[in-house]
């Protein structure tokens, strides 16, 4: 009886997120009198610097990340440590193969996990539905192993005494026929020209705007606040505005200080990758879009009216 | 090459939710449904692929009746045909359940490649392609950024965070969740309406393909997300609210 944090680590560099997966296995721990235990896939020197119990999971195999070498492991592992509980960090990797991982064992991965409740024993997990604009409970209806992921940013991660783990090495039985894919080493695409990051002011463009020929309503009000000009996922998709330009958990993840979200609802995959800007301003029809819930003013009601009167009260106030 | 896309039908993005008596899930009277639109694109990347190697394009969707406007407008943008899984409240099943419909629906068929999407735009699990890889005994990958035939192989650019990519290899039969974005969206031609009538769509049911739905899984309740910030909302006309945001914009948050 254990709850089992899956960490990540590629090239011998943590992944921050695996810290706030191991504060989440923490906390549902204390509440259900479960320990924790921890693993690690191939980063066997990176192990000790973890906490508590930690299963270092080595093999040849292992050392370029493939789904079927990953998920043979780790129900290897998991046959071998019968966690009640098994917790991922909800990174790109993750997505790729604990679903699988679960399926092995009859079960569903409870993906994407914000947050959890404890009622009379039970744990309930809460996960977003309709892009955000429903939270739901689930629960697990069959017995152990069952399997969530946590979203980036829904737990804190807490002080750990990191440095100090136990480790164990595990060697899973793998065999290279098993490996059917066959892997490169990632690279990255040429410089990114446009440094979001760097921005203190962002004007920020999403779906609202219908059309590409609209565009420049909304970058005449970055240029008006000499704001850099950037856009949701969408946008980029459809290639009207370059992908360097995208916010969000697939492009750059941006804090500035003043960030204009118009026509954006506000899809979690986009919240990621702005909520930490330090004043929020969301711009849209729909009063129940998400992106109200993270904005500090909003404005209900049509872009196209409201997003050049913005513009122009801005200018006036310039020189004023 | 035949490439099965598995395609769901989901609410509108715009529609109005509103939650259902049983406090589980949202009445969907009065909702207007649409291709999920992840799905689109994995459809689009299929049909690119058809029309440089050639082949043939099968739309796998399990739904109720009226999900039949979701297949019958991925046939007019250029699928084949159609395999429908009919089942009335699919709210019921979960994603593994779901997973086997589409699964043993799709067995016959032989396929060389599946493509999904990589999320739905209601559930949002995002797993429906990696589980039905492994009951289905194929490989796969997600997140696919671009797809190139080989002999007997598909070679995939993957996305992996903060701008980075990696290439891999798979033998076929493979399947692949699709990114979105990987190709432009095209839209059903009216010539492409008019052949999709006589296109074939095969119907079955869920105890035709002897599946039950038992969740591992369940929804135990649904409800409006908690405001983690207060929002002021400024309200008048577009002018007054303006000028309201930018006093506030200059003089309480200071920031321009």
């Amino acid at each position: 009886m254990s709850i089992l944090a899956i960490l990540e680590q590629r090239n011998g560099v943590w992944n921050r997120m695996s810290w706030e997966t191991l504060s989440a296995a923490r906390q549902i721990g204390r509440e259900l009198g479960q320990p924790v235990e921890s693993a690690v896939i191939g980063g066997a020197s990176l192990a000790a610097q973890a906490a508590g119990r930690v299963w270092a999971v080595e093999h040849p195999l292992l050392d370029q990340y493939t789904a079927d070498a990953y998920t043979a492991a780790l129900e290897a592992l998991i046959r071998h440590a019968n966690p009640t509980l098994v917790l991922f960090p909800h990174t790109y990797q993750v997505r790729d193969y604990a679903a699988k991982l679960a399926a092995r064992f009859g079960r569903v991965l409870a993906s994407d996990v914000i947050g959890h409740r404890v009622e009379g024993g039970e744990l309930f997990l809460v996960r977003q539905l309709f892009q955000g604009r429903l939270n739901a409970d689930v629960r697990f209806t069959l017995g152990p192993p069952n399997f969530a992921s946590i979203q980036a940013g829904a737990y804190r991660a807490e002080a750990l005494e990191l440095g100090a783990a136990e480790v164990s090495t595990f060697t899973p039985p793998l065999e290279p026929g098993a490996v059917r894919a066959r892997t490169s080493p990632p690279f990255r695409e040429s410089q990114r020209g446009v440094d979001l990051a760097a921005a203190s002011v962002i004007v920020s463009v999403g779906r609202g705007i219908k059309d590409q020929a609209n565009l420049p309503v909304v970058e005449k009000l970055a240029q008006a606040l000499g704001a850099e000009f950037a856009a949701s996922r969408p946008i980029c998709d459809n290639g009207w505005l370059p992908m360097e330009r995208q916010v969000g958990s697939s492009g750059q993840t941006v804090a500035p200080k003043l960030y204009i979200a118009v026509g954006i609802s506000g899809a979690i995959q986009h919240l990621v990758g702005m909520k930490g800007s330090k004043t929020i301003v969301a711009i849209n029809k729909d009063p129940s879009a998400p992106i109200f819930e993270v904005a500090d003013y909003g404005i209900v009601g049509d872009l196209f009216e409201v997003v050049p009167a913005l513009a122009e009260e801005i200018e006036k106030a310039k020189r004023s | 090459m035949k490439i099965l896309v598995a395609v769901k039908q989901v609410p509108a993005r715009d529609a109005p939710l509103r939650i259902d008596a049983s406090g589980r899930w949202i009445r969907e009277d009065g909702l207007s449904f649409e291709i999920n639109e992840p799905d689109a694109y994995a459809l689009e990347a299929a049909l690119q692929l058809k029309e440089k190697h050639g082949g043939e394009v099968v739309v796998v969707s399990a739904g109720p009746a009226r999900a039949a406007q979701a297949i019958r407008e991925a046939l007019a943008k250029g699928a084949d045909r159609a395999i429908h899984v009919e089942e009335e409240r699919l709210e019921n099943w979960d994603t593994l359940g779901v997973a086997r419909l589409l699964a043993r629906a799709m067995e016959g068929e032989k396929a060389d490649l599946i493509l999904t999407g990589l999320q739905s735009d209601d559930l949002g699990y995002g797993q429906t392609g990696c589980v039905l890889a492994e009951l289905l005994g194929l490989p796969h990958s997600t997140i696919i950024m671009q797809v190139e035939q080989l002999d007997g192989a598909v070679q995939v650019k993957r996305e992996l965070e903060d701008g980075w990519f990696q290439n891999l290899e798979l033998p076929l039969p493979a399947l692949l969740a699709v990114q979105s974005g990987i190709g432009k969206l095209r839209y059903a031609t009216l010539m492409g309406i008019k052949r999709a009538r006589t296109k074939e769509i095969r119907r079955v049911t869920a105890a035709e393909l002897g599946v039950e739905p038992a969740p591992a899984l369940e929804i135990a309740r649904v409800y409006l997300p908690p405001k983690s910030k207060q929002t002021e909302l400024l309200e008048g006309s577009p002018k007054e609210a303006a000028q309201k945001l930018v006093e506030r914009l200059r003089f309480v948050a200071r920031v321009i």
